[in-house]
């Protein structure tokens, strides 16, 4: 590893990147901190509240409804992405114009904005014109999801799979190319089951890259926002309303700045405190 | 099992298309097709939907709008990220690792937070409904993202070049545009990669800080679907140009995405 010299002057290196950043993240972060302790009744007359909208927001249960739905919603996907992910990524080809075919049209569903992918998905699942919809009711089973929570669900999860499963199989495979040769002639000749491969082999190669895909997939799925409103808008009821969804509704649908601006912050801790450990294991990870 | 195992790619593949395949697929027909009667092929195929995409203002001064924000958006992450992370990959200075994961944190802010005062700023500083005020705002997410990937990248790359280099007489100036940053071509490739994919498939923020002029086209999409009822056709051909950029870009960066994703730390 390089040995890192010091150097104040540095600092000039890093400036345009603060100013730039700290113009779009302090300023907003500040705007939004004064509303979260202020009343307003209009034409820009605030009153001081103090911590009123904080109480407000922790005791209110729509935001624990919503705060509920969201981790619901991340664990799920992340149990499904992520072995999903791994599994592709080992059955990849490792050479070949097979690899790239693999990786471009795999990347593919990563670089759709995310409001065509809602759309897509709601003409792909619609149970009259839709493909998916047609299909599952042909097999029997009743599946209308702008009108029923549980096929809601089913396919908000189903879109998510779709949209970033590939963000898994491409890091998990970027880990396992990085395994020389050698590994696996030496696996074989101790004779290792293919599992043992996987379990002292594969998996430790692939730690780091794994972290950075649960690490990036936490971040965004507890973000999403876009995907699932264009899909179903919340609804059926508030049965897909999460946390961002229910915090623009409260915000530029109801403009109750003060509460939705307690939640924005109440939000975004949540979101930091998760990250940050997954950030300081990476890079306990990546000092050893 | 092994054999079996080699057909799990092509079927996922499969179907991660499907999808895409039903969006093009509506794109060719017209909206009494599609209401009317369900096939898995257009019966009449009709070009009248991407025809007025590409005849009507509103919709083509979309793509125009996206396709600017986005490329200003890139060549600003990049040029401010590519001596950032320079600085932190070879010298330690005051506060450096509290400044790496504050510029970090602004990855993890979630958009949905920052769009009300973000209307409030760029209306403040008159930059509200131009391109360049999206192109900023997704600096948020972008500059540090770049800051990131570039930082893995240069870490990889021997100090003895940069070493090497002071013996033989090179400025620093010199030495990072006549060197460093040939050597590292593919780690800028691939973050201006995805300094385009982020600000490509972001809306929330790009539709809150736009109105009539600088309207993104994923934007003009979600108000046609809205205003006029069903154009479904229509939506699904705009859609399907959407796509396009994106498989244009993958393309040259097949390679090194997989890296890139990782960060540069494989």
């Amino acid at each position: 590893m390089n040995k890192k010299i010091s150097n104040q002057k540095a600092w000039w290196f890093v400036a345009p990147v603060i100013v730039l950043v700290a113009f779009n993240a302090v300023i907003p972060l500040m705007t939004v901190v004064n509303y979260s302790v202020q009343e307003t009744f209009g034409n820009n007359v605030f009153f001081w509240e103090g911590v009123k909208w904080f109480e407000t927001v922790l005791n209110s249960e729509r935001f624990h409804a919503s705060l509920g739905r969201q981790m619901m919603f991340t664990s799920i996907i992340l149990l499904i992405e992520v072995p999903l992910g791994v599994a592709i990524a080992l059955t990849m080809p490792k050479k070949g114009v097979w690899v790239s075919v693999c990786l471009v049209f795999m990347a593919m569903p990563l670089l759709i904005p995310w409001n065509v992918v809602g759309a897509m998905w709601n003409i792909f699942a619609l149970p009259d014109i839709g493909l998916l919809g047609r299909a599952i009711n042909a097999l029997g089973i009743d599946y209308n999801f702008t009108s029923q929570p549980l096929s809601a669900w089913f396919t908000t999860i189903l879109m998510d799979v779709w949209h970033w499963t590939s963000l898994v199989v491409l890091l998990a495979y970027a880990g396992l190319s990085s395994i020389p040769d050698a590994y696996y002639q030496a696996a074989k000749i101790d004779g290792a089951k293919p599992w043992a491969v996987f379990r002292y082999i594969q998996l430790p190669k692939m730690k780091r890259v794994l972290t950075i895909a649960i690490l990036l997939r936490f971040m965004d799925s507890f973000m999403i926002y876009t995907e699932p409103f264009v899909l179903t808008g919340g609804g059926p009821g508030n049965t897909t309303t999460f946390l961002s969804i229910d915090l623009v509704k409260i915000a530029l649908g109801q403009f109750d700045l003060g509460p939705a601006a307690a939640m924005s912050l109440v939000y975004f801790l949540i979101v930091l405190l998760v990250s940050w450990l997954f950030y300081t294991l990476m890079m306990k990870d990546e000092a050893q | 099992m092994r054999t079996t195992a080699r057909f799990i790619p092509a079927i996922y593949i499969f179907l991660l298309m499907t999808p895409i395949y039903w969006l093009i697929n509506m794109s060719f027909k017209t909206t009494n097709e599609i209401l009317g009667t369900f096939s898995l092929w257009p019966n009449e195929v009709t070009f009248d939907n991407y025809i007025t995409i590409f005849t009507d203002p509103t919709w083509y001064n979309g793509y125009f709008n996206s396709l600017s924000y986005v490329t200003i958006n890139m060549l600003i992450s990049v040029s401010v990220a590519l001596p950032a992370a320079y600085a932190f990959s070879r010298y330690r200075f005051l506060g450096d690792k509290h400044l790496f994961f504050w510029l970090l944190t602004n990855r993890m802010a979630p958009p949905a937070v920052f769009a009300l005062p973000f209307f409030q700023l760029y209306s403040a500083v008159n930059l509200f409904d131009t391109p360049l005020a999206v192109a900023l705002a997704h600096c948020l997410f972008n500059i540090p993202l770049a800051v990131w990937i570039l930082e893995g990248f240069m870490s990889g790359i021997p100090k003895e070049l940069d070493e090497t280099a002071y013996v033989d007489g090179y400025s620093f100036p010199r030495f990072f545009v006549r060197i460093f940053v040939p050597t590292i071509a593919s780690g800028i490739g691939v973050a201006l990669f995805f300094c385009f994919m982020f600000s490509w498939v972001e809306l929330l923020l790009a539709k809150t800080l736009t109105s009539v002029a600088a309207k993104p086209i994923a934007a003009t999409m979600t108000r046609t679907a809205s205003s006029s009822g069903y154009e479904l056709g229509l939506l699904a051909a705009a859609g399907t140009l959407t796509i396009i950029p994106g498989a244009f870009v993958i393309y040259f960066v097949r390679n090194y995405i997989a890296k890139g994703f990782a960060l540069g730390r494989v």
